[in-house]
């Protein structure tokens, strides 16, 4: 075992369910403690079904230098996993040994202060992720240049634009230097261009001989950056292998669980019987072309329609749809409702229901976007919301027949136009 | 295994039982958050506030100023010769501190969840360093003491060097009691209620402003001694003697009874706080 600088072994850690027996007040306690004085009878133990196993038997041996991509749906157990390696919270059974700093990043800028500016900001991170002022002070130029923030350096973050903020604390934890470097998901913010440097940045750290462990939805940069991949499924390891092998097994039990984007064409999809208690729920979003086949891919232009497919326990009078287009950061780019927006009313009975939504000419130049969605009932409530349904990849396309294609890079946006020599000007 | 220097020293995560101890070692790594954290508090106290810094002179001059005028011109309290308003900003100042930290610290785990939840580090360091960034405060309000005893003619004894020892008291109880509560706060948020009563009843019942002597020629050495269980009552006697000189030589095992409170609270705190902090992250 001489050459794994990270050791897991039989790691398991429960997690209680409900409020049966949580105690909030010290009240909860108290009455807690007379109702069990008082009778002794209803007092059941508590049960296997009261609990629930986030991590159960994980086993697994890192050496020094592997970069190690770990997926799996939400909720299999990979944030408890980091959780617990980074020593956030305790394994209920098990062990972990580590040899070597470890730092996690579990989210960027813990710690960042809104008041304080980003020169003073750069320090409190760095200590919060285990810096000493040494440190710090040695990278940083390196992380104000990485950063893009010079001229901002004295400014609270508070008044920071957000992608300002995520690249300032990225810049922080780029710069660490740690033996392990346990990564959760932070790549999935900031605009293209920097999530692309926030890529190279993490391949540099990996090509340094630091260990990483990268959890990421992103099924590309696992691939791109890993050498091996542990697929979490329900709170056990349910692959181990080269990363590429786990991200086809990730895809392939994605179908047998009828989510993911495996299929073509399809942006989200969940089963329909696991919803059925619900008021409302989207169960699948899917992209067609003009012709109603699914789309393989979307380019800027194209026409598009977006399927939504959705379950209703409750009667709606007035029903609205609706569909968002986001950039990673967050920000919305574009709404597009039946009702009210749309003038486009749908009375809907109890039951499964598809509408489509045609966009003859899509709007959005190459790069990727996070689709979010709710369904309402148009003034008084919303039945159902997603932040995030999925994403989409726009590919580029000579929309303006320049042979010059347009990507987020010069405009999120295109429409139709055309330039003219004013007449009479002089 | 044989040693490798580029490699540290193994450690094992896994689930701890029953009660546990300190590790120094790691706090003594962590030092530096310890003074940045402090540092942070301090920096963001008087953000965005009008008067700023001037706040720390305020808070306890104007309580100083109601004291007197309730006390000495209503209440005729004796105050052995010395002037009433150095003798009650003598109190004032280490009951605020002590009171100004303790709410501080026993609120700064459930402000950090964020922290707790996403950055592994020796948790002890937030309540301590909640404790520590209050000094700045006190510092300020050491000036205006120092000032009101250039103004009422009082002399500098030689005892005042004995000040930091007193200080260092403070500093104990407000971070044992910080200790306690702020480990109780993450899983009973009725301390968020408890400790702005508490502080207030304490100002009172404390003696800032009268002398504990009062107590002591009332009531006699037993019922003194069981009053010296609140802690403060022998920083505070401890922080008059320095200023006001022999006369006001406090009731000594009424000090030691304050101390050994301190300090079984601050054993008793730190092993219970080290005991929860590995659920702190789920229950927060």
């Amino acid at each position: 075992m001489s050459g794994s600088i990270v050791s897991v072994r039989g790691l398991g850690k429960q997690y209680q369910l409900g409020s049966a027996t949580r105690h909030d007040t010290l009240r909860d306690h108290i009455a807690h403690g007379v109702r069990r004085l008082v009778s002794r009878k209803n007092d059941k133990p508590k049960s296997e079904g009261d609990f629930i196993w986030a991590l159960k038997d994980v086993s697994f041996e890192i050496g020094q230098g592997e970069v190690v991509g770990i997926i799996g749906r939400n909720g299999a157990g990979k944030s408890t996993l980091l959780k617990i390696l980074s020593q956030i919270t305790e394994p209920s059974v098990g062990e972990v040994r580590v040899r070597g700093r470890v730092a996690s990043l579990l989210e960027v800028g813990t710690g960042f202060h809104p008041e304080l500016t980003g020169r003073e900001n750069i320090f409190l991170n760095g200590a919060i992720l285990g810096m000493t002022r040494a440190e710090i002070r040695k990278s940083f130029d390196e992380i104000v240049a990485f950063s893009e923030v010079e001229q901002f350096l004295d400014t609270p973050v508070k008044r920071y634009s957000s992608g300002m903020y995520v690249r300032l604390a990225f810049a922080v934890a780029a710069h660490l230097e740690p033996e392990v470097l346990v990564v959760d998901e932070v790549l999935a913010v900031g605009d293209a261009a920097f999530r692309k440097k926030c890529m190279g940045k993490m391949g540099e750290v990996a090509s340094l001989g630091r260990t990483v462990l990268l959890v990421s939805h992103n099924m590309g940069a696992i691939s791109s950056l890993c050498d091996r991949g542990l697929l979490v499924d329900n709170g056990r390891i349910a692959f181990d292998g080269p990363a590429h092998s786990a991200v086809q097994a990730y895809n392939s039990s994605q179908n047998v669980a009828g989510t993911g984007q495996s299929e073509q064409g399809v942006i989200y999809a969940i089963p329909l019987e696991g919803v059925l208690s619900k008021k409302c729920a989207i169960t699948r979003l899917e992209m067609l072309d003009a012709d109603g086949n699914p789309r393989l891919h979307l380019a800027t232009g194209d026409t598009v329609a977006l399927r939504v497919t959705f379950h209703l326990s409750t009667p709606a009078p007035r029903c609205g749809v609706e569909i968002m287009f986001n950039t990673g950061d967050g920000g919305r780019l574009l709404m597009l409702a039946n009702d009210p927006d749309s003038g486009f009313p749908l009375k809907l009975e109890p039951g499964v229901h598809s509408i489509e939504c045609v966009i003859e000419k899509f709007p959005l130049s190459a790069g990727d976007f996070f689709i979010s969605g709710a369904i309402t009932i148009p003034y008084e409530e919303f039945l159902a919301r997603w932040a995030n349904l999925g994403q989409v990849t726009v590919v580029a396309a000579d929309v303006y027949d320049s042979g010059f294609v347009i990507t987020t890079d010069q405009s999120i946006i295109v429409t139709d136009h055309h330039w003219r020599v004013a007449r009479g000007a002089k | 295994m044989p040693a490798d220097e580029s490699l540290p020293v193994e450690r094992v995560i896994r689930a701890q039982r029953g009660l546990a101890t300190v590790n120094f070692g790691e706090l003594w790594r962590y030092r530096e958050l310890f003074g940045f954290l402090a540092w942070r508090d301090i920096l963001v106290r008087y953000k965005q506030t009008y008067l700023g810094v001037a706040w720390a002179v305020l808070q306890p001059f104007l309580t100083t100023v109601i004291f007197v005028l309730v006390f000495e011109q209503l209440g005729k309290f004796n105050s052995k010769g010395a002037p009433y308003a150095v003798m009650t900003f003598a109190g004032m100042l280490p009951w605020q501190f002590f009171a100004n930290a303790l709410s501080e610290s026993s609120n700064s785990l459930v402000a950090s969840s964020n922290m707790i939840s996403k950055v592994y580090f020796p948790r002890l360091i937030i309540p301590a360093s909640a404790v520590l960034s209050g000094l700045v405060d006190f510092l300020i309000g050491l000036v205006i003491l120092f000032a009101l005893m250039i103004f009422f003619g009082v002399k500098f004894h030689a005892q005042l060097l004995l000040l930091p020892l007193f200080l260092f008291v403070a500093f104990s109880a407000a971070f044992s009691a910080g200790v306690w509560l702020s480990a109780l706060n993450v899983k009973y948020r009725d301390v968020k209620y408890i400790v702005p009563f508490f502080t207030r009843m304490g100002l009172y019942v404390s003696p800032v402003g009268f002398l504990s002597t009062l107590i002591l020629d009332k009531f006699g050495p037993k019922i003194f001694f069981a009053y010296s269980l609140n802690p403060m009552v022998g920083v505070i006697d401890g922080f008059r003697w320095c200023v006001l000189g022999g006369s006001f030589e406090p009731y000594w095992p009424g000090v030691c009874a304050s101390f050994a409170v301190i300090a079984i609270l601050a054993v008793t705190g730190v092993v219970y706080f080290r005991s929860t902090e590995r659920t702190f992250a789920d229950v927060i």
